[in-house]
């Protein structure tokens, strides 16, 4: 369960695919416009109920509680061997040209 | 009474929104139903080079290095024509204090809505400027929300976008995200109505008037350091504004370089599209927005943009995603300067433009970005590599944008694509004068040659051979 005053995250839909009259991709007329923010918990509240948070600038926005403590996990990715070649071909180069190294 | 808020109404209300949220009546500088007065709208407000360098020298922006890439230099010359290799110079934006030239954007806007008594500020960016409005809010002591279009229909983000989320939020901002869409503005729209917020939005004059003082810098720092003015300065080009304050300031100085705009060839992808949203590489700079923003620069968030890249550009050329990460890689490798792709884009079309100059010319790179997790070309080639793209050395001329990146196997396989810029020129030309539905007088016609740098036989030639005049 979440608490009051947890640092959260919400969810919601904003246009259904129906309801999206923009001038789309075929592909993208078939999604819904979703929207997600973070902010305080106003009540306690489980994962997946409707609730509202006042965010850092002081809004008070709805949405579906997705998650207690968001945190980010964007990373350097996984080794990409392409890079190692690409180095090897720089570095031969640089030996190449007496560079200031 | 509430306002209604559904995707109609605010809509509806959308010129009132904006026209409360900028301060500024866009009315005043129209001239005719095709023309409006540019100079008057970039001094309307105020902000001349030296207040601009006043606002943003108090803020910790802009004053930025300008490094020599002698190594990247030598490698340029190995494969040029004897005599020939321009030396190429780049200015470190990433030093600014989110990391890009964007900072020179958002200090003036931050400082213009803070002026006018607005409490906090908004803006709708997935790019580089969020940083740097939520940069300038903390500075200055305003509130600062930030809308990004994110994530695909499965949720998965751009690794890059994702990486600016968490810079805004760790810069005190309120990061709202989105799937992806230009109905994003309705978001944005409402609640810029909500809030009472300033929109910070990167086409005003004031953020553009923000750039001027980069290509200032950039003349006045080689007068100093090298005795004598660039030859070209090469910017990177997305919505405009990097590419029309550099060459505003440039001129300011008394210097004639030659601009070139580059940007990243995407083409073939549509950037409304759910699917190919995460089959980019990278997230700006990018044609899908270089182009139509140079062609078209009034379908901003604001009726007149002050980006206005076509009346500035003397070349725009291309280049592939495959060699702006190599280029990156060859920073760090062969300069010792780690910074983002996305700023790349600039330098791996110098690499192979300083070939076509001689060795005593002086070629400058307008900007570096901040790196990081996500906005590196690690997790971003990962990130393709997971999005079905193949990743491989050979020439990047047989890359397909979407369906793969190729890192030059060699750097001799550098090579700019130089893009149709009278194309353009002639594409901004036939959509004015569309979108206006009137038949243009000679003043409109003055207007449209100053607004592609040509002259009124070029523009009406384009508008007689498409049954417009
Ligand atoms: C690092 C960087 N360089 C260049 C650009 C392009 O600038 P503009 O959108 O003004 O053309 C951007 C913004 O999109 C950017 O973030």
């Amino acid at each position: 369960m979440a608490k009051k005053g947890d640092w959260v995250r919400i969810h919601s839909i904003v246009l259904k695919a129906e309801e999206r009259t923009a001038k789309l991709p075929e592909d993208t007329k078939k999604c819904d416009l979703e929207q997600w923010t973070k902010g305080f918990l106003l009540a306690d509240a489980e994962i997946g109920d409707e609730v509202e948070v006042e965010t850092v600038v002081g809004r008070i926005e709805k949405g579906t509680l997705i998650d207690d403590f968001p945190y980010y996990d964007h990373s350097y990715g996984k080794f990409v061997p392409e890079l190692i070649e690409v180095d090897k071909v720089l570095r031969k180069e640089m030996a190449e040209i007496g560079g200031e190294r | 009474m509430a306002l209604a808020k559904d995707y109609a109404s605010v809509m509806g209300r959308s010129n009132d929104i904006q026209k409360d949220a900028l301060g500024l009546d866009y009315a005043e500088f129209e001239t005719s139903p095709i023309a409006f007065d540019y100079d008057k709208l970039m001094t309307s407000t105020g902000y001349t080079l030296e207040e601009v360098n006043r606002v943003q020298s108090q803020f910790g922006v802009g004053n930025t290095p300008l490094l020599e890439a002698r190594n990247i230099t030598k490698l340029a010359r190995k494969y040029a024509k004897p005599g020939y290799g321009a030396r190429i110079f780049i200015k470190d934006e990433a030093a600014n204090p989110s990391g890009s030239f964007k900072d020179r954007r958002a200090a003036c806007a931050v400082y213009h809505a803070k002026k006018l008594g607005y409490k906090g500020v908004m803006a709708a960016t997935s790019g580089n400027y969020g940083a740097a409005v939520a940069s300038q809010a903390a500075i200055q002591g305003l509130k600062c929300i930030i809308v990004q279009e994110c994530y695909d229909s499965h949720g998965v983000g751009q690794p890059e976008i994702v990486e600016k989320a968490r810079k805004c939020e760790a810069l005190g901002a309120e990061v709202v995200q989105l799937t992806v869409g230009p109905e994003l503005f309705y978001s944005f729209l409402s609640i810029l109505e909500d809030t009472g917020y300033f929109n910070a939005s990167l086409y005003s004059p004031f953020g553009i008037a923000g750039v001027d003082t980069l290509g200032y810098e950039i003349v006045m720092q080689c007068r100093e350091k090298l005795g004598k003015d660039p030859d070209m300065v090469v910017c990177t080009t997305a919505g405009g504004g990097m590419t029309t304050g550099t060459a505003r300031g440039v001129r300011m100085a008394g210097c004639d370089a030659e601009i070139v705009g580059a940007s990243i060839d995407l083409s073939g992808l549509s950037m409304a599209s759910d699917i190919d949203f995460n089959k980019k590489s990278c997230t700006t700079g990018h044609t899908g927005f270089g182009v139509p923003y140079a062609t078209d620069p009034d379908h901003s968030d604001v009726p007149r943009s002050a980006a206005r890249p076509l009346r500035y550009m003397d070349r725009y050329v291309t280049i592939t995603q495959g060699e702006i990460m190599e280029m990156t890689e060859m920073l760090a490798q062969l300069e010792g300067i780690e910074r983002g792709p996305a700023g790349q884009t600039s330098l791996a079309a110098a690499f192979s433009l300083a070939q076509d100059l001689p060795e005593d010319a002086i070629l400058v790179v307008s900007e570096t970005e901040y790196t990081g997790a996500g906005k590196h070309v690690q997790p971003q080639l990962w990130f393709a590599k997971e999005n079905g793209i193949e990743v491989k050395l050979g020439d990047p001329k047989d890359e397909v944008p979407g369906k793969s990146v190729v890192l030059p196997s060699s750097p001799a396989l550098f090579q700019y694509k130089e893009a149709d810029i009278d194309h353009f020129r002639q594409s901004l030309i036939k959509k004015a004068v569309k979108k206006a539905g009137v038949k243009p007088s000679d003043s409109d016609l003055e207007f449209l040659a100053v607004e592609t740098k040509t002259d009124v036989e070029f523009v009406k030639k384009t508008l007689e051979e498409n049954g417009l005049l």
